[in-house]
């Protein structure tokens, strides 16, 4: 499905609603985390990526892995605007025997890769995935999404050795970076910074762009498919609850969800 | 009635401790309004470190500090403490016994909607089995608050498992906690539960429905899971009929504890409350309890199955 970027635009704010509406019917869950990501997934699911809905386990497709996990409002959303279920769905968001789960569970829901949710995890998963890409001869690429605060697990790093080591150059990382994780500010809590320099030093490609402008995250994501013989990360400067702006920029809207007054508050926003 | 989330507790008991013993240094991983640590951090800053989304770090770190003749006390979620860095509290802390105080929140099922990957469901067994370590399950505020003093006047490696909702208040002020002794809540000689956690409410509003049913049930808190009190135990399993409950699997549990101790010393009829080798789910803490048969009405079952009444 080839969308412009008007189309892509007004996915987008699409998309930025549902999570507002569906965190706000759940009651909990991750707003702000969710509203940084939209454009990323977005670019992924509507443009980019190798997909069919009709079939979530097709060999072929591109694979997207959610390794910051407590952002599943965002990827739920896009699959299911994207097709892979009825968007009615979304507002069974963590309700008991919901397939929309907390965090992303690949057995309740058609189209999710990885069961996500303990941070760290998703960097390796993806490498072992691009592994077994190259083993079998296809070549579909592995996108995945990582956190800012999550760069702060160790497991991340040794994800990376393992990516540029084995010249993964069909895997692509995405870091969200919106500055904030739960008890504050990235770089007060625990600074990953200089996070451009520690993955070149880690022997990657490296890309830094604004995560909210469609035009930059597709050439980024066009670029990364030329570089050969090592992986590619894509740091996106982005805002975090961007689009709402009584979320934006506010670490308390990591974990939040809104009430009804404030989710019609944020819905006038996204009109 | 009245209720207090055990990690509320804990928060505010660790600054009651920071008061009293400078030593007390308290370590997170970017959960601090969650595990209440908070609090800590901001009467003592400077005791307070925050080690980012990096509990392997977390529990090294706090090995070192304990090395080095501080106190400790390291946050995180359980399933992230005792799963995540496990090796680093099984070789790291446990097997030099090093004075580390795992303070776990947000165990079990009554995590709720987050689900399964955030539900530490088995947490109990893998700290249980890991040599040196002691393990304290409260079943209330106060206990709560009794148990981080008696862990820090306690030397070697101390694992706490607490809840993330409001739980109703079970003791006040009078009562002694103390490391390895079980607390008789109620006598009883038709048969006995013994508890732990948010179970232990439970199980004394089966007892009561139990009385009315002309049951005599004892019920037990038994909030240290290792070392386990035997003589409670074993005087529990003189009612011949005997009933665990807990929030967690059954496979390594409490319930696993106290079979150990009566299979080798004096076999009674047993039954399990608890999680049947499976994990959580989302859901709100009521309904996943009910759904997973961790209720007074599971336990007042069993209790008469035990008997051989037929509900
Ligand atoms: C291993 C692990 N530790 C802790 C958590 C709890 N947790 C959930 S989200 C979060 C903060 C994530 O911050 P960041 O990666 O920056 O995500 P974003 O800002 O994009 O939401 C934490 C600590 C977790 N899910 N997994
Ligand atoms: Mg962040």
């Amino acid at each position: 499905m080839e969308k412009d970027w008007q189309t892509l635009t007004a996915t987008a704010r699409q998309i930025r609603r549902d999570i507002v509406r569906m965190v706000g019917a759940a009651g909990s869950g991750h707003p702000g985390g969710s509203l940084s990501a939209v454009e990323i997934v977005t670019a992924l699911y509507f443009k980019v990526m190798r997909l069919d809905p009709e079939r979530p386990d097709w060999p072929e497709r591109d694979r997207f892995v959610l390794s910051k996990g407590h952002a599943a409002p965002v990827l739920y959303a896009a699959l299911a605007e994207r097709g892979f279920f009825a968007v009615d769905k979304l507002d069974t968001l963590r309700q008991l025997g919901s397939p929309l789960q907390g965090h992303p569970d690949r057995k309740a829901l058609p189209g999710v890769e990885v069961s996500t949710g303990s941070l760290g995890h998703g960097l390796a998963v993806a490498n072992g995935m691009a592994l077994a890409g190259r083993l079998d001869g296809r070549d579909y690429r592995v996108y995945v999404l990582l956190g800012d605060g999550e760069l702060e697990e160790g497991m991340v790093w040794e994800g990376a050795m393992a990516a540029a080591h084995y010249r993964l150059d069909n895997l692509t990382a995405i870091v969200d970076h919106n500055h904030l994780q739960i008890d504050g500010r990235v770089e007060e809590v625990m600074s990953p910074e200089p996070v451009a320099d520690k993955f070149r030093a880690f022997g990657w490609e490296v890309q830094t762009i604004d995560g909210h402008d469609f035009g930059q995250i597709l050439d980024a994501l066009e670029r990364t498919r030329e570089v050969k013989g090592k992986p590619t990360v894509i740091i996106a400067e982005t805002i975090k609850g961007k689009g709402v702006s009584f979320m934006e920029n506010q670490a308390g809207w990591h974990g939040k969800a809104p009430k009804p007054e404030e989710v019609e508050k944020a819905l006038a926003e996204l009109a | 009635m009245t209720k207090i989330a055990t990690r509320e507790a804990y928060g505010r008991a660790l600054v009651e401790l920071g008061r009293q013993n400078s030593q007390v240094v308290v370590l997170d991983a970017d959960l601090s309004k969650s595990t209440m640590t908070h609090y800590f951090a901001r009467e003592f800053p400077e005791r307070f470190f925050n080690m980012g989304i990096a509990e392997q770090s977390l529990m090294a770190t706090a090995a070192g500090l304990a090395l080095s003749g501080k106190i400790p006390f390291a946050s995180t979620f359980a399933v992230f403490a005792a799963g995540r860095a496990y090796d680093q509290v099984r070789n790291g802390i446990a097997y030099p016994k090093v004075n580390v105080k795992i303070a776990a929140t947000h165990a079990g099922l009554t995590v709720g909607e987050d689900g399964a990957s955030h539900q530490a469901v088995e947490d109990v067994t893998l700290m249980r089995a890991i040599p040196n370590m002691t393990v304290i399950v409260p079943a209330d505020g106060e206990e709560t608050r009794q148990a981080v003093f008696a862990a820090a006047a306690q030397q070697g490696p101390v694992y706490l498992r607490l809840g993330r909702p409001a739980v109703p208040v079970i003791y006040n002020g009078d009562y002694r906690f103390q490391i390895g002794r079980a607390h008789t809540l109620r006598q009883g000689k038709d048969a006995a539960v013994l508890a732990c956690g948010v179970m232990v409410h439970e199980a004394l509003r089966a007892a009561e429905e139990l009385a009315a049913a002309g049951l005599d049930v004892m019920v037990v808190n038994m909030s240290t899971i290792k070392p386990l009190d035997r003589e409670a135990v074993l005087a529990a399993a003189a009612t011949g009929a005997v009933v665990t409950a807990e929030e967690h699997t059954v496979i390594g549990g409490l319930g696993s504890a106290v079979a150990e101790v009566l299979a080798t010393t004096k076999p009674v009829p047993m039954a399990m409350i608890g999680i049947r080798d499976t994990f959580g789910e989302s859901g709100k803490p009521d309904e996943l309890m009910a759904k997973y048969g961790l209720t007074a009405a599971d336990i007042v079952a069993a209790v008469k199955g035990l008997k051989g009444w037929v509900s």
